[in-house]
């Protein structure tokens, strides 16, 4: 069991972390016709929209109440309202989706209250969706912010059925973390639907932010799942939960529906898919399809194949929380060690760990600890390459943001074929790493006699 | 809080802004507090324009006092390139959390000061204060002022919280914490008739490397860059230098002018995008460094090698000629490069079909009417329909633009080229335009273009939905032309002033009616470009157009 401690620093450096609201915002873009909205001064949403054009190589929708030092200080309600006008305007969105930010927290608006009012005052947003999320940049991070929306969404959007004879058995929601990338998305899509089910993801980047081609110019969300869809989404016979982050939306699904949930904390993995099968063969009766059969087979294979190369790894990871578990345990079981583990936020999922130690730290927490226990692959997202390139170690890309590689969107890494990809690619970096900089020559047979000496005579 | 309101005012009150000298007394004192439009802004604020005019300086510790939201989501995300220390590319930030926002953030960053300079050592730390520790008063004058007296090193605050406005008036807010704490603090080892100061110039992409070498070759030192590749202490010295080129006036022309005041540093506005702009700014340094004291000669050696400059890039161009023949460029970009850049291709002989002109001053406009002639397709405002409309309408073959508007593009299938701050290229000096027009080639000519734009297999020819959005265009244009009344109630109903949602047809009819000639005239009449006053230049073009036509009628 792994123990959890907070780096004492004064001054994060280079941060790991990433803040709440733009977290919320993301999960909001998983909504069709919507339009995230920042309730702060200019440069949160900017910031955000920036990171996130980066990473999904995309358009990305996300507005602000652009909040001046004057507005800052009486209180927001006017921008509120002329942001919802002006979006409602231009955009035509068929949902509003508003996150808190710092500045705005600080001051203590009352964004439910600015709603009421909104609506009351203006008749054509009367009955316009608009979720608000608490989301203080100051507390938290990027995976909480998405936890809270989605939650939120559920607990305002979902409908209670009428009676529960009308719960449909073939209908599953599904809600995954921000972990997954739309490209786990669409496999999990697959996955279950091979078993005659019909699931609807909350959110569903994979509709909005999986780089097809819309169909018409749109300044809101593209795809992704539509608001009547949520509000029926309390007729599904089950909710697969994806990630131990969800399991407050999924507890709230079950309160206000009665829908039973199923809580996956991992996904990548043989006995983690082993479980996945498992479950969808109970709840739809069917026996797991051929094709999953082959993918476990040659994901046992890749296993073996793999071990040779990620078996005896020092390994060095950087993620929130519910990744970190991911790619950490997909890799311990490959017989990697996980000597360094770096977070950014609280959660029940690190004390599960297989390592000893969990920090909550930064990026130059993850280069020292990991120079300190002689570390020889890093994970992290892509601000780790400045540390991987001073320690001269491979370096693994995973999470947000991933800005100087293509296909960030598509990684893979949850099923039987994830996880399979997950372990050649890795395994392949290695290979490429070694052939590159660990050939052997005359020199290092000395040195490794000489070491060999040097160990002998003490 | 007052000394920034004050610095703010100073800011506005620069002389040396066209847009404000166009201004009146009252005007200028309200400065350009631009009121941002809530649900339709996009862009940073004043402390990512801050942190994006000073963070090129490459040896120096950049803090930032805020919450993970101001440097964990935006850190390491510009390509400014250094020849030295690396510095510059750690992100470092209080990270503030609850506890210090209800007790104050002030013990934590003296702290977080002292571990950097425990750890890095840096000539020199920058503080940058946020929105959240400004309104609960943590006071980073006195952090700074303290670390200063018990380190013993340049402790510097960077008074630009996001919510004080836009990221141009970070730039400038930088620009006046250089000249306040950095600038004239030190002496320089040594000094020359040839020290030139650039302003400006952030490097990105290295291309200040693009350009060094000529001045290397003439003999010029860079004496300090501001802040591209820029050192602390050259920075803290550059009073000293003879002459200084100002690249993006709008950022940084406080620095520029005030230095001029302070230490009788010259300074003049020149670009290095495109050849012959490359040959004047060179011609212009040259100048300017002789009126200082540099011998005559120089002159006659940058003549020389601006000849052999540029005949080397004419030559590497030529052969791209006949392969531009024809092709079209919808050119989406702000500022300075919107008219840089236009001459730039021009020289490549390609056609320019628009230009964006959003963030041109009345200067910048100018220069493009006399670049491309007085209908220059200029365009204020676009949505992504509009632009894409553009492309098509005006049949344009590629667009070069920032990458914001890049999916616009290459979703509706057609050739992109990035010229803003994430390109990979560097395209300054004469080899830059070289390399330009080799990309826009490469662009153009990519055998991917024909691949994509073919229908999938199950669609019928000409049924996709780029010709579905054409036709619904085109219709709509139709509809117009048969129809002069609505077309004329279109044309009225164009917005001119965003802030205050003020149309044509209302300002028209105001200038008709009271016999309007000034934008202040319309101002008390409409309330148009009551807010951030950008609309000016658009007011004062109505105001022309109504003029001429007024005159015409006369004639008659």
């Amino acid at each position: 069991m792994a123990t959890v401690t907070v780096s004492k620093k004064a001054c994060s450096v280079n941060p790991l972390k990433m803040s709440q609201p733009i977290g919320g915002a993301l999960a909001f873009m998983g909504l069709r016709g919507a339009m995230p909205l920042l309730h702060g001064s200019q440069g949160c949403t900017s910031f955000g929209l920036v990171l996130f054009t980066r990473h999904f190589k995309e358009a990305i929708p996300m507005q602000t109440t652009a909040m001046s030092e004057v507005a800052t200080v009486l209180g927001g309600y006017e921008n509120v309202e002329q942001a919802v006008l002006n979006i409602y305007n231009r955009a035509k969105p068929e949902i509003i989706g508003i996150c808190s930010t710092g500045v705005t927290e600080t001051k203590g608006d009352d964004v439910e209250g600015y709603i009421k009012l909104i609506r009351e005052k203006h008749a054509a947003v009367a009955n316009l969706p608009i979720v608000y999320v608490s989301t203080p940049d100051f507390k938290d991070a990027f995976q909480d912010g998405w936890e809270k929306t989605v939650t939120r969404i559920v607990e305002t959007m979902v409908d209670a059925p009428k009676s529960p004879a009308r719960r449909d058995p073939t209908k599953v929601n599904v809600l995954p973390g921000c972990h997954l990338t739309p490209g786990d998305l669409d496999e999990l899509r697959t996955i279950i639907e091979d078993f005659g089910l019909e699931p609807t993801f909350l959110p569903d980047l994979a509709g909005s932010l999986d780089g097809h081609i819309p169909e018409d110019f749109t300044p809101t969300t593209i795809g992704g799942v539509g608001v009547e869809e949520i509000s029926i989404m309390g007729q599904a016979g089950w909710t697969i939960a994806i990630g131990a982050q969800m399991r407050r939306a999924a507890e709230a699904m079950q309160q206000k529906t009665g829908a039973p949930f199923m809580l996956f904390e991992r996904l990548c993995g043989l006995e983690a898919n082993d479980a996945l099968m498992a479950f969808l063969t109970e709840i739809s009766g069917r026996p797991a399809p051929m094709k999953y059969r082959r993918q476990r087979g040659q994901l046992v294979d890749a296993m073996l194949d793999g071990h040779f190369h990620i078996g005896g790894r020092k390994l060095a990871v950087g993620a929130e929380p519910d990744l970190l578990n991911e790619v950490g345990g997909l890799l311990a079981e490959m017989g990697a060690q996980l000597l360094v583990a770096v977070t950014t936020t609280q959660s029940p999922v690190l004390e599960r760990l297989p390592t000893e130690e969990v920090l909550i730290g930064d990026l130059e927490d993850l280069e020292n600890l990991a120079k300190a226990k002689d570390c020889d692959l890093m994970v992290t997202h892509s601000h780790g390459r400045q540390a991987a390139s001073r320690l001269k170690i491979p370096f693994f890309r995973m999470g947000i943001p991933m800005f100087d590689r293509l296909g960030g969107g598509h990684q893979l890494m949850v099923g039987y074929r994830g996880a399979r990809d997950l372990i050649f690619n890795i395994s392949n970096l290695l290979m490429a790493d070694h052939e590159e900089n660990h050939e052997p020559t005359p020199e290092t047979w000395l040195e490794g006699f000489s070491s060999c000496h040097a160990t002998a005579a003490h | 809080m007052s000394s920034l309101s004050a610095t703010i005012q100073d800011v506005f009150n620069e002389p040396g802004c066209g847009k404000n000298a166009n201004k009146s007394e009252a005007e200028r004192k309200k400065g350009c507090t631009k009121q941002l439009q809530p649900g339709g802004a996009a862009g940073g604020c004043a402390f990512d324009g801050a942190k994006i005019a000073l963070q090129p300086l490459t040896d120096v510790a950049h803090l930032v006092h805020g919450p993970i939201a101001c440097e964990g989501n935006s850190w390491d995300n510009r390509g400014a390139k250094s020849s030295g220390s690396n510095l510059w590319r750690t992100g470092f930030t209080t990270d503030i959390n609850e506890t210090d926002v209800v007790f104050g953030g002030e013990k934590r960053l003296f702290k977080s000061i002292r571990e950097i300079i425990e750890k890095y050592d840096p000539p020199a730390v920058f503080v940058y204060q946020t929105c959240v520790p400004a309104m609960i008063g943590d006071d980073i004058d006195a952090v700074c002022k303290a670390a200063r007296e018990k380190f013993n090193k340049p402790v510097i605050p960077i008074n630009s919280p996001g919510f004080v406005g836009p990221k141009n008036l970070g730039n400038k807010l930088a620009g006046e914490a250089l000249l306040q704490h950095v600038i004239g603090t030190e002496e320089p080892e040594y000094t020359t008739p040839y020290d030139l100061n650039i302003i400006g110039e952030y490097n990105l992409s290295g291309e200040l490397w693009q350009v060094k070498p000529l001045l290397d070759e003439l003999g010029i030192r860079i004496m300090a860059c501001i802040s591209g590749d820029g050192k602390y202490r050259e920075v803290a010295s550059s009073h000293r230098a003879k002459a200084a080129m100002m690249v993006c006036s709008k950022a940084m022309i406080n620095v520029a002018r005030k230095m001029e005041e302070r230490y009788g540093i010259p300074f003049f506005e020149g670009s290095f995008y495109g050849i012959e702009d490359s040959s004047d700014s060179l011609r212009e340094i040259a100048r300017m460094l002789i009126e200082r004291g540099a011998p005559e000669e120089l002159m006659d050696r940058t003549e020389a090698l601006i000849a052999r400059e540029e005949a080397k890039a004419w030559a590497a161009i030529a052969k791209y000629k006949p392969r531009f023949k024809g092709k079209k460029v919808l050119l989406i970009t702000g500022g300075v490069k919107s008219w840089s850049v236009v001459a730039a291709l021009q020289e490549a002989g390609l056609e320019l079909v628009g230009t964006s002109v959003k963030k041109s001053t009345k200067e910048d406009k100018e220069r493009i009417k006399e670049l491309m002639g007085q209908d220059a397709h200029m365009i204020e405002d676009m949505t992504p329909r509009e632009m894409y409309k553009m492309l098509k309408d005006a049949r344009a073959d590629i667009m070069l633009s920032g990458g914001r508007s890049q999916f616009i593009a290459l979703k509706a299938s057609m050739p992109w080229l990035d010229i803003n701050q994430e390109r990979h290229h560097a395209y300054m000096g004469y080899v830059g335009m070289v390399k330009l027009v080799e990309e826009i080639d490469k662009a153009l000519y990519n055998p991917v273009w024909a691949q994509i734009r073919k229908p999938a297999p199950w669609e019928k020819s000409g049924d996709n939905w780029q010709t579905r959005a054409m036709a619904q265009a085109e219709a709509e244009a139709a509809a117009l032309a048969a129809d002069p009344v609505k077309a004329e109630q279109v044309r009225r109903a164009k917005k001119i002033c965003n802030c205050k949602s003020v149309e044509l047809g209302v300002i028209e009819d105001a200038i008709t009616a009271n016999n309007l000639t000034t934008v202040e005239g319309v101002r008390e009449a409409t309330n148009a470009s009551g807010g951030c006053g950008a609309c000016a230049v658009r007011i004062e073009e109505v105001l022309a157009e109504l003029a001429s036509a007024s005159h015409a009628i006369a004639a008659e």
